[in-house]
């Protein structure tokens, strides 16, 4: 379940309360979030949807400890990030999310098996292990058969499946994807939206994205809609496309 | 080590850049082992210098004489334990490019003097026996290809005449540096064929003292014997007159010092400068290391790894050319007599080039380790 109006439950694996972010542009102070709330339960897909300049990216990155807020608090799983140091936040980091960019932000020189495995380095599995989690992986997205392809050898969709095996490999408490269809063809975006929802209907990952398109919008149980800083509605995928919100 | 594929897949990701990176630390290393080269054949005396021993001149000049009959007042001045003494000849081998240093000694009190020289039992009972005998250094036997028993004719230069030798005895020294290259013969042959205006008179004395602190007082006593005598004396410690020899080349040291450091600091500029674009065309690929988990430190650490292999990897090869340099011997002909890498250079060559790889890495490891991710992602 996911709701808007700071009314959720101490169960929700992702609390968002009164988050604020400003940024400072010369003389100019821009508010890129104002007061925003947000619950989302596990296991919940969730879309974020608004013009350029809504505030999309910066929510994600807000939730992902990759940023931090102006005011407010973002409360993961009981863990409340917003005052971590920057060096927990990294191993939270570590430990909770998974991330799928738009431009799939593969390490060129390193081989699908190679980029997937990056994060497991960062633990204290074995190399066994290691290699039992990443091939795990790779055959979730489909891409065991190209595990030693650079990412140069790939086309675009299966790069970014190689992003999303990295994502999962080491099994986080939700993925966080930045348009992850952005820069595909359909064909290819219809593929990775299949595998997103795989992740989630199968694995029961929770998944909250970013996007500009309807149609991958659709796919989501719940999509927002943030203008200007602010989440101006919330429904079922079909009613934001109807343009109706409650 | 896990990181190890990551970083080196890294480094080989511009391999003509890479080449070229490591060419420049090897070329700057190799100039830093060829200086210290240069630094160890004009200074080598003065560290292998023995300090339990004198060298008295003329002091007006080396090149004037003293007396062979100070001999005998040296040895009556408390604290001298052994005298012996030289003659500078300066002939030529078939021809003048050949150089090498002969020396006229006094075979009785040569080896007490240079225990350092090692002649085989045999071969200097020979040489003792043969007036025109003569005992090469291994270094000059082995470039001209001489064996014991070979036939040597020196032509004369300041001296007339051309002088035959046979090469009784080969001398190896036992510490590496010291010279190898010279070439001695007999007193008594000398003195024998030398015109009558050089007869009696001895170029050099070398002086052992029974206590080497006591080198100064005995020094002042020497010269004290002979001052207001036609031939006055200066005497120095052996290290005192060969760093003395060495000034007279110029400020040696100095000229090498402002060379190696020109020669770091464009070192450290171009690499620098290699390292901080390095950093910038990967800011995005950085940024998901850290969005994924990695940590500033490792960030840090990870690019100064770099830059610190490719110093030492340069380095390495740099000095290992300066030490197949000194293989084939002198290259000068004799000028450059001791043409050896002290040991000393490798340790600080590979501390210089790795001082270079750090600072050359740590402004751009520093920029990757402050890098936020939100900012690096949307440059990307």
């Amino acid at each position: 379940m996911v709701r808007v109006d700071g009314s959720g439950s101490m169960s929700s694996l992702i609390q968002v309360r009164g988050l604020d972010k400003k940024y400072q542009r010369g003389s100019e102070e821009i508010h890129v979030l104002q007061g925003l709330n947000l619950d989302v339960d596990k296991g919940e897909f969730v879309a974020f949807m608004g013009p350029s300049g809504s505030g999309k990216t910066t929510l994600l990155n807000l939730l992902g400890g990759l940023d931090v807020p102006s005011a407010g608090t973002v409360t993961v799983d009981g863990d409340e990030i917003t005052h971590m140091s920057r060096s927990t936040l990294t191993q939270w980091r570590a430990r909770h999310v998974g991330f799928v960019f738009q431009m799939y932000n593969l390490i060129p020189v390193l081989t699908a098996y190679q980029n997937v495995e990056l994060p497991l380095l960062l633990t204290k599995l074995s190399k066994a292990q290691r290699r039992q989690h990443v091939e795990t992986a790779l055959n979730v997205v489909g891409l065991a058969d190209r595990m030693h392809h650079y990412p140069r050898q790939l086309s675009g969709g299966q790069e970014q499946r190689v992003a999303i095996a990295r994502a999962i490999v080491s099994d986080p408490t939700f993925l966080l994807c930045d348009e992850p269809t952005g820069d595909l063809d359909r064909k290819s975006a219809d593929e990775i939206m299949g595998l997103i929802l795989q992740l989630v209907k199968k694995h029961g990952k929770t998944v909250l994205m970013v996007t500009h398109d309807p149609v991958v919008a659709q796919k989501a149980d719940t999509t927002l809609h943030l203008e200007k800083g602010a989440l101006v509605g919330s429904g079922r995928p079909e009613e934001v496309s109807a343009g109706g919100y409650r | 080590m896990k990181f190890r594929r990551l970083m080196f897949a890294n480094l080989f990701r511009k391999k003509t850049r890479l080449v070229l990176t490591i060419s420049s630390f090897a070329i700057a290393l190799l100039l830093f082992g060829f200086l210290a080269i240069i630094r160890a054949a004009f200074s080598g005396g003065v560290d292998l210098a023995g300090a339990d021993r004198l060298v008295i001149i003329n002091r007006t000049s080396i090149i004037q004489p003293l007396p062979l009959a100070y001999r005998d007042r040296l040895l009556r001045i408390p604290g001298v334990k052994e005298v012996t003494h030289f003659n500078w000849f300066g002939g030529v081998y078939q021809d003048p490019k050949n150089f090498f240093g002969q020396f006229v000694i006094d075979p009785e009190h040569q080896r007490q003097m240079f225990p350092e020289f090692k002649v085989p039992e045999d071969q200097w009972q020979n040489f003792l026996k043969d007036r025109t005998g003569a005992i090469a250094g291994a270094a000059t036997a082995k470039r001209f290809g001489w064996k014991v028993g070979d036939h040597i004719p020196i032509q004369g230069t300041f001296l007339p005449g051309t002088w035959e030798f046979t090469l009784d005895g080969i001398y190896h020294a036992n510490r590496s540096g010291d010279d190898e290259t010279q070439f001695w013969f007999q007193w008594d042959y000398f003195e024998e064929k030398v015109p009558d205006r050089y007869k009696g008179m001895v170029g050099w004395y070398y002086v052992k003292v029974a206590n080497p602190d006591d080198s100064v007082r005995v020094a002042k006593a020497i010269d004290n014997e002979f001052s207001n005598s036609a031939y006055e004396t200066r005497t120095d410690t052996e290290r005192a007159f060969a760093a003395g020899w060495v000034k007279q080349f110029g400020n040696i040291e100095f000229l090498i010092m402002v060379i190696g450091t020109v020669v770091f600091f464009t070192l450290l500029l171009i690499t620098g400068n290699t390292m901080a674009i390095a950093v910038r065309e990967r800011t995005g690929e950085l940024a998901v290391l850290k969005a994924v988990g990695f940590s500033d430190r490792f960030i840090l650490l990870f690019v100064l790894a770099e830059s610190v292999v490719i110093a030492a990897v340069g380095g390495a090869i740099g000095l290992g050319l300066a030490k197949l340099l000194t293989l084939g011997g002198d290259p000068t002909g004799g000028f450059l007599q001791i043409f050896h890498m002290p040991a000393s250079t490798v340790p600080w060559g590979l501390a210089a080039a790795l001082a270079v790889g750090i600072a050359s890495g740590i402004l751009p490891a520093i920029g990757a380790m402050r890098l936020r991710v939100v900012d690096a992602l949307r440059r990307v």
